[in-house]
């Protein structure tokens, strides 16, 4: 079996050695920014320069979830909310690896909130990328812990009564060393963040504000996907090196962009080998 | 490194710490865990011994975290493993199915105690036997084991390792907090005296690689993070290529698989101890701790002149349902103590078929059965009056 043809004689695309292109055509809906933010992790990763048998990405569950299936890097799909622990156990065994998380809000913030805050804390040397569309996706448009206030979702018909978090602020509160927020409008600045957290050690992460034009934009008519696009883009504020906790995450006000946080922190790996007077790894591997 | 990987002698050791000398043994060089009585013990002794190996020690946020750590770390080509009891059994079961689905091989020991809920944390119970078959949804088979001894747990975890990684899956040791907290004679043999199994790795390019395509015997060869095949992994259900498939076909091939690799090799898998069951007219089914109290009762009996014997079940889960069902024409009864409400012997029911009675002797946990009501039971059915 021949894995890496084009079933479809369609023009290559420059990122195709990076993509498992018998997987394409993807299942996100037109309009969607999920693939800009692909596209800039996929540039980011080639910008680094590393063997890409020495990445690995680990998603949990939704729309954001499904990159790791379509990434040719060793990936993995893992159970709602777990990616982070999976991919703490990852690093772990294998340090040599550069480890991705990529995941939507819900899945990193609410039924995930707990092992986030906990990587962060430890700084395991994990670079995160959320996808924050303000709502769950997959299942159809449901409040999410990024919903706005008032927002309109299927189970929020007359406007969500809860406060959404600030990403960034619980990111860099935590613990985190490398925090910045950008809306997929800005590519060319998420793509030089991304890379940045690539090449950053430590809990390092990178929000992104985008559109989902089938279910957050449509309940709460913000028209085409280009006018979602442009409507966060305007509302956005590049403001560099402020306070996470300033950093306003409001789309009917401000969407605070930028790096917010770039600071130096001993690893999760580097305190462990320090403390049991160790050079990590010394792996009896299995094979 | 200074530190003996194969601790080789004779040792007091309770059932946690045999754990913790069986994984090493086996090759485990990562544990990740939350503290939960009666199994904190294993965490304890495990994360002073794995830096000594250049292994891996995580204390994580919960049991869930745990869970996919182990399944991440294998999934990194180490061998991994977890330890709790029943609320943490409980939160584990999510990633438990992961590991199923995913066929990653890991071991997960239950030092179990009464339950529900936060239950009897100090006592002992075997209540967690049908949530280890089934605990998880969707439908599966599972290889749990039962250590009746702090030498069974030394020895049971070596096997859970290695029925793990040539089977590639979670294996569950299904221990009990007696069990656990128990001081006996652990001998630990010589290194090269220890059989070690390790998962089969794929030797085609990677062009050629299908990681879920099976052997005869039901089994793939695994390629890790990192040996160059870039796979892809997902709990989804998944063709032979890793790749989601969301149809009928896809999931009756899938999960036809998984549940076959078992179902198709038990006769390797099931191992039992047998004593005195020749020429039993009743038979004991036991395992775990319960298999001891078991044994003093055949022991009593056979004095008496009652010809009673003993099945102690090695492993729990598969059911050794061929040996029950050839038993059972021959017998008076099969009589099964558990400490619960009667797990098991609902699988002794089904496996004997109506060809002989079945009686439970049981409590609901904090205490092991005394020999004296099983000997009790053995009398009901020699004097015919059960």
């Amino acid at each position: 079996m021949t894995t890496h043809q084009n079933p479809r004689n369609v023009k290559p695309h420059p990122m195709d050695s990076l993509l498992r292109t018998e997987r394409i055509p993807h299942i996100w809906c037109p309009g969607c920014g999920i693939g800009t933010v692909f596209n800039a992790v996929l540039a980011a990763i080639k910008n680094t320069g590393w063997d890409p048998n020495s990445i690995a990405m680990v998603s949990g569950i939704g729309c954001t979830g499904r990159m790791a299936g379509y990434i040719r890097l060793d990936s993995f799909h893992t159970t709602h909310g777990r990616a982070l622990p999976f991919a703490t156990g990852l690093k772990l065994a294998r340090p040599q690896t550069k480890v991705i998380v990529v995941s939507g809000d819900g899945d990193l913030f609410a039924i995930g909130g707990n092992h986030f805050i906990h990587a962060a804390r430890r700084n395991m040397d994990i670079t995160v990328i959320c996808v924050n569309n303000l709502t769950y996706g997959m299942t159809g448009g449901q409040q999410a812990p990024s919903t706005p206030l008032g927002a309109k979702t299927t189970t929020t018909v007359s406007g969500s009564p809860e406060e959404p978090f600030n990403f960034c602020y619980l990111a860099s509160s935590c613990g985190a060393t490398y925090v910045a927020r950008w809306t997929a409008m800005q590519v060319r600045s998420l793509r030089s963040s991304i890379t940045e957290a690539l090449q950053k050690t430590g809990f390092s992460f990178v929000e992104v504000i985008t559109p989902c034009p089938s279910s957050f934009g449509r309940r709460n008519r913000m028209g085409s996907p280009l006018e979602m696009l442009k409507f966060y883009h305007g509302r956005s504020v590049i403001r560099g090196d402020i306070d996470p906790k300033d950093a306003a995450m409001d789309i009917d006000k401000e969407i605070v962009v930028g790096k917010f946080v770039d600071i130096e922190r001993p690893t999760f790996l580097d305190n462990y080998a320090k403390f049991n007077r160790l050079q990590i790894p010394h792996w009896r591997s299995t094979s | 490194m200074s530190a003996r990987e194969v601790l080789t002698g004779t040792h007091f050791f309770n059932g946690d710490q045999a754990c913790c000398e069986g994984a090493l043994a086996a090759g485990c060089r990562f544990f990740a865990g939350y503290p939960i009585t009666p199994a904190t013990e294993i965490a304890e002794s495990i994360s002073r011994r794995l830096p000594q190996l250049g292994g891996i020690y995580i204390q994580m946020e919960d049991e869930i975290a745990s869970m996919a750590a182990v399944l991440g770390a294998s999934w990194g080509g180490v061998k991994a493993m977890t330890s709790t009891s029943g609320p943490g059994f409980s939160l584990m079961m999510e990633n438990i199915g992961l590991g199923i689905c995913t066929e990653t091989p890991c071991v997960v020991c239950n030092v179990q105690r009464g339950g529900p809920s936060t239950g009897l944390p100090t006592l002992v119970a075997q209540g967690d036997m049908m949530q280890a078959r089934w605990g998880s949804h969707g439908h599966y088979e599972i290889i749990a084991l039962a250590p009746s001894s702090p030498q069974e747990m030394f020895d049971l975890t070596i096997r859970a390792f290695n029925l793990s990684e040539q089977y590639r899956l979670p294996v569950i040791i299904l221990a009990d907090e007696v069990i656990g907290h128990m001081n006996e004679r652990v001998v630990i043999p010589r290194e090269d005296e220890i059989e070690i199994v390790n998962r089969p790795k794929p030797t085609v390019p990677r062009e050629d690689y299908l990681p879920y395509k099976a052997d005869e015997n039901g089994i793939t060869p695994m390629a890790t993070c990192g040996d160059g095949y870039r796979i892809h992994v997902t709990g989804l259900t998944h063709d032979e290529r890793g790749y989601p498939g969301m149809d009928a076909k896809t999931q009756e091939q899938m999960v036809s698989r998984l549940v076959g690799k078992i179902r198709n090799n038990r006769e390797k898998i099931i191992k039992t101890k047998n004593l005195f069951i020749d020429d039993a007219d009743v038979v004991i089914v036991a395992y775990g701790i319960s298999a001891r109290s078991a044994l003093q009762a055949v022991r009593d009996a056979r004095s008496e002149g009652i010809k009673a014997g003993l099945v102690k079940l090695e492993t729990v889960w598969p059911f050794p349902d061929e040996l029950i069902r050839s038993l059972a024409p021959q017998l008076k009864a099969f009589i099964m103590p558990e400490i619960n409400g009667g797990q098991m012997v609902l699988e002794l029911e089904r496996c004997a078929g109506g060809a002989c009675p079945v009686h439970l002797v049981s409590n609901f946990g904090g205490s092991i059965i005394h020999p004296g009501l099983i000997l009790s039971s053995i009398h009901k059915v020699i004097k015919g009056k059960s």
